[in-house]
């Protein structure tokens, strides 16, 4: 398993056109995540986590600095599954864009079903899944990617707060399961604290790390865990927020 | 691992989210065929009214019992020249709507390819069928091809950007995706963007089937010897405007009816196309 480094990075984008301005979406953005590690970034809206991510995928190439990451996969703010499809082929797509047969694709996804409590689930199309389980269905598909590194970007942001919490609960056992290095974006602080091996916090645009909390925790977490709370209130200092 | 089976929805969601609007839809359904009988009725009698009342010369505009009188006692000539025209309009379709598909796959994947030609399809629409017809007709014959040529013509522009546009509505961030599952342009193609544009192929060709009728009319009006459009023309000079306007009416319920067929095949095989939004994409 390998890790992540970025160092020094400058993102920046030019608006097209005469009246195009520029964006500087990230400038000294430093961060990394050893082999196996969680690391979870917080920042508020706009402040270049998603862009951090496509550099760490490979999607953007950085205008300064340096991005150096095992092949990472991407599992975007919403599913994205396709409509036609059934839960398993959904899955299975990771392998079946790879040139795998139906069939196979099929055998491997299926055992990840089970583990991760979508059995029974194989055959619903998206349509007839609740938000929770086509999350669950998003990152079983980036399992099977079998890459070393998971850039997950604010996977739960669109669910409820109950579907929240139990996804989150089911992500880390998910993890547990399966260890992967993985860099999480969040607005949540409390997803953050409670996921995370380490929490990365960004400025407002242009986003770089400003404060860095290791998070040496026993799991399973809860969020009303004393250092949980204390976690985070130090966290939202750190983003800037009102106490 | 039992602590990840016991989370998550019940499987009744399954059952309990969809019987109430297909119900709904049944019910609107039924009140809109009533609807649409009752239109017709009075369309028909205000027909019927007019014709009757105004004075207008039959011959000039012939009244819906004349149009059924015809429909009855031509119909053995009215089916013969039917399955010409019904011939050439279905080919016609299929033809388009294999080309057109083909060619909406290939604008959307060479961008090079749709800046150059897309003016020039748009260009195409704009000839008069009536203009080119006659050239088609000397090029090709008198036989089934100047047919399919204008029927394939008209019926390709609406099939190509119904598809086009079904493919530059896929999410770029599932291409993103995609990149990232290090999937080959094919294979996203295959995967992805052939289901992704079946939807904009039964939209396009919803809207072909209708014009496809009329291209045929024009088609056999500039040369031919059977088919309806070719009916219609030799019917007014003989002053059978009645035998011309059962012609008109027979290709109204056939445009109807394949309509009506491409909405089935559509729900059957695209049914994902008609969820409700928000399945994916919240």
């Amino acid at each position: 398993m390998d890790g992540v480094a970025v160092d020094g990075v400058e993102r920046i984008f030019r608006g097209r056109g005469r009246r195009g301005g520029e964006v500087v979406a990230l400038r000294g953005m430093s961060l990394r995540a050893a082999p196996g590690e969680i690391v979870a970034v917080v920042g508020a809206s706009g402040c270049g986590k998603s862009t951090l991510l496509e550099l760490i995928c490979g999607l953007q190439e950085p205008d300064a600095g340096s991005v150096t990451a095992a092949p990472a996969v991407l599992m975007p703010q919403r599913d994205l599954l396709l409509p036609w499809a059934s839960a398993l082929e959904n899955a299975a797509l990771a392998l079946r864009v790879r040139g795998m047969k139906t069939a196979t694709a099929r055998a491997e996804a299926a055992p990840l079903f089970e583990r991760f409590g979508l059995g029974g689930f194989e055959d619903a199309r998206p349509a007839a899944l609740s938000g929770g389980m086509r999350q669950r269905v998003a990152f079983v598909r980036t399992l099977l990617a079998g890459k070393p590194v998971l850039a997950l970007d604010e996977p739960f942001a669109a669910l409820d707060a109950l579907t929240r919490q139990e996804m989150q609960g089911w992500l880390a056992g998910a993890l547990a399961a399966e260890p992967r290095t993985v860099v999480l974006v969040t607005h949540d602080v409390e997803e953050a604290v409670v996921l995370a091996d380490r929490v990365v916090v960004m400025s407002p645009r242009p986003g770089r790390a400003v404060a860095e909390l290791d998070v040496r925790l026993p799991r399973p977490r809860h969020r009303t865990d004393a250092a949980v709370v204390a976690l985070r209130e130090q966290a939202l200092e750190a983003l800037g927020a009102p106490a | 691992m039992t602590r990840f089976g016991r989370i998550g929805d019940p499987p009744a969601t399954l059952s309990a989210r969809h019987p109430r609007p297909r119900v709904r839809r049944r019910a609107s359904g039924l009140a809109g065929m009533v609807g649409a009988a009752a239109i017709l009725l009075a369309l028909l009698g205000a027909w019927e009214l007019y014709a009757v009342l105004s004075g207008v010369d039959p011959l000039l505009f012939p009244a819906p019992d004349d149009v059924a009188g015809s429909l009855s006692s031509d119909r053995a000539l009215l089916w013969k020249d039917f399955t010409v025209t019904a011939g050439e309009v279905l080919l016609g379709i299929v033809v388009a709507g294999v080309a057109g598909f083909a060619c909406a796959i290939a604008l959307h994947v060479s961008l090079t390819l749709r800046r150059s030609t897309y003016p020039l399809l748009v260009a195409s629409q704009t000839i008069p069928i009536p203009l080119i017809a006659p050239l088609l007709v000397v090029w090709l014959g008198f036989d089934l091809a100047p047919k399919l040529a204008i029927v394939g013509l008209v019926s390709f522009f609406p099939i190509v950007v119904t598809t086009l546009d079904a493919l530059t509505r896929i999410d770029p961030d599932t291409l993103k995706l995609l990149r990232t599952l290090d999937a080959p342009r094919l294979r996203i193609l295959r995967h992805v963007e052939l289901p992704a544009a079946l939807p904009g192929l039964f939209s396009g060709a919803k809207v072909a089937v209708v014009v496809a009728v009329i291209g045929a009319v024009f088609a056999e009006q500039a040369g031919s010897s059977s088919g309806l459009g070719h009916l219609v023309q030799t019917s007014i000079p003989q002053l059978l405007t009645a035998r011309a306007y059962a012609a008109v009416v027979i290709l109204s319920v056939f445009a109807i009816a394949l309509f009506g067929l491409l909405t089935l095949a559509e729900r059957l095989l695209v049914p994902w196309a008609h969820n409700p939004p928000g399945g994916t994409n919240r």
